[in-house]
């Protein structure tokens, strides 16, 4: 079975800063969303039962080649890496058609698989609309995955409940974090991992012109928030805080 | 001139969704709301009580578990009804659709959209960005626009008795189901919804005891609150279900009190609660970014400050 996992290269989050409401992003390495690590899980467990391949898509800045190696490292056997020149983020519209025309490029695929949401702006819209570029079904929010004669049974999370949904093959789907433990690769992954193939393209390479825009960011601020910030000392001292506070009744 | 067209098959969230199209229609992005409805005739006769005309279409054999389905039904429709604005709902099934149906029609998107604001001549959305460190003001500047609205952003839009929206049939043709659904289970109905809670004790990774848990059960019968959690203790230490998780993978909570009990206070868990009235943040480590997130602080084991707030609440 060929598998394509759709990775996005995003800031590590927990190294972003906020000065003067302002998100610091210089110097702050590059790296895979969790959720899209489960999608990598998901794909190299299938294709340890099933045989086949799993190629890593991704579209990113300068660096991709640095950060696929993870991915290399926890199991995909091959990456396709599309290379923008933007300092922008890639809007989903346009990370949508790169990832699609790479995987199209790719020749037979029978599975593709996104995390439900990237990390960094979780708007969960990509895996949906290459799935419509693709022209293939789709399930989002799957945390369980039954394959069987060319076709998935899958099992996908909702707010309400619980939904057991079969699609036949090829098929995109996404996934949650229950899925899945990803793995840590060993130090001899890590190490053949470089050696793994890539093909590295830009985005004009791949599309010939890169379309516009469809979304404009017009702010993009931490919120501000006000905290009273008070220290208390004591179980006591809190409980009398929060009654003060019209909390706990009048007991 | 152009239309709104809105859809979810929740009805509670359609209802606070015609609050939203209402003001993307004053901000000049639609004349008229127009009400979508698949296999549903009695959601379209509650659209009816508001004033909005629907439009219901029968599709045999479409489920709403089959986005792709559902995609080129709205897509169809909202050709025939003039509608270059579709207004979702950012559950999980809407998101979803979102995208499916933007690539569809070309169109630009944004997903779980919490608040509208004048931007100029521009209507800004507003959303968390960079995993909820920041909330950004976007627009959409293609022509077709497909936005999806999370869930509680807008209150539900209220009955007129004087005015009745009409209730037509569309037909779409040429739709075939994708996948099929084998079964359903949905969760049991005392299952709680953190996100409407109006206390909430919130257990982090700073209680290191399983056997603590029984403690903060106590604590939150004595607060009337319920329990949610950050994301770890569900997804790595399964000690709770993933719905009682708060932050950005999870619930966004608006409580009136939030105690939080050992969260560190990362943003991707901060952007569940800082719309909370009051913050409690009782940690061990007085540098925990969650302190500077909180009203009052208490730095503390929680394995000793514990069983002091049960007694001290009696």
């Amino acid at each position: 079975m060929n598998i394509v996992v759709a990775m996005k290269q995003i800031p590590d989050l927990q190294q972003v800063r906020i000065k003067n409401r302002k998100p610091i992003l210089d110097d702050v390495p590059l790296t895979f969303g969790n959720i899209d690590r489960n999608a990598l899980e998901a794909a190299v467990l299938i294709k340890e039962q099933v045989g086949g391949s799993v190629t890593v898509v991704a579209a990113g800045k300068e660096g991709l080649e640095d950060t696929v190696k993870e991915a290399l490292a926890a199991g995909a056997d091959q990456a396709y890496l599309i290379i923008c020149n933007e300092q922008e983020d890639i809007e989903s519209s346009i990370s949508a058609k790169l990832l699609a025309e790479a995987i199209k490029q790719l020749g037979s695929v029978d599975l593709v698989l996104f995390g439900e949401g990237s990390g960094d702006n979780y708007s969960s819209q990509v895996g949906s609309r290459v799935a419509e570029l693709l022209d293939l079904p789709q399930v989002g929010y799957v945390e369980r995955i039954e394959l069987t004669a060319g076709e998935l049974v899958v099992t996908r999370s909702l707010e309400d409940g619980k939904e057991v949904v079969q699609v036949a093959l090829p098929a995109v789907l996404t996934v949650v974090t229950d899925l899945n433990q990803p793995r840590i690769p060993s130090v001899t992954q890590i190490l053949k991992a470089g050696r793994k193939p890539k093909k590295v393209m830009s985005d004009q390479e791949l599309l010939g012109a890169v379309p516009t825009p469809k979304v404009k960011t017009l702010s993009n601020l931490a919120p501000e928030i006000k905290r009273k910030q008070i220290q208390v000392g004591t179980a006591v001292e809190l409980v009398e805080k929060l009654q003060a506070e019209g909390f706990l009744g009048r007991a | 001139m152009s239309n709104i067209l809105v859809y979810t098959e929740k009805t509670e969230l359609a209802l606070e969704l015609i609050e939203a199209a209402r003001i993307l229609c004053r901000a000049g992005l639609g004349d008229e709301i127009k009400w979508l409805s698949i296999n549903n005739r009695a959601q379209a006769e509650e659209s009816a009580q508001r004033g909005i005309d629907s439009w219901v279409v029968k599709a045999e054999g479409i489920t709403i578990a089959d986005t792709a389905a559902l995609a080129s039904i709205i897509a169809q429709a909202s050709r025939v009804l003039e509608c270059d604005t579709i207004v979702l709902s950012s559950d999980r099934r809407g998101k979803e659709l979102a995208g499916r149906l933007a690539a569809k029609l070309d169109a630009g998107c944004l997903t779980d959209v919490k608040a509208l604001e004048s931007a100029g001549q521009d209507i800004g959305l507003v959303r968390n960005a960079l995993g909820g460190a920041t909330v950004a003001v976007q627009t959409i500047t293609s022509p077709q626009k497909v936005i999806a609205f999370a869930p509680g952003a807008f209150p539900c839009t209220e009955e007129v008795p004087e005015k009745s929206g009409a209730v037509n049939e569309l037909e779409i043709t040429g739709v075939k189901a994708s996948v099929k659904v084998i079964e359903n289970r949905p969760k049991d109905a005392g299952t709680v919804d953190i996100a409407k809670a109006r206390i909430l004790v919130i257990v982090g990774q700073g209680i290191e005891d399983k056997e603590d848990l029984p403690l903060v059960q106590e604590l939150a019968g004595k607060l009337g609150a319920e329990i949610g959690c950050s994301k770890p203790v569900a997804t790595d230490k399964k000690w709770l279900p993933e719905e009682r998780v708060v932050g950005l993978s999870g619930k966004t909570c608006q409580p009136e009190l939030a105690v939080i009990l050992g969260v560190s206070g990362q943003v991707q868990f901060t952007v569940g609660i800082r719309d909370a009235k009051l913050v409690v943040s009782v940690n061990k480590d007085e540098n925990a970014y969650m302190n500077q997130m909180a009203d009052y602080v208490l730095v503390s084991d929680l394995k000793e400050v514990l069983p002091e707030l049960l007694q001290a609440l009696g």
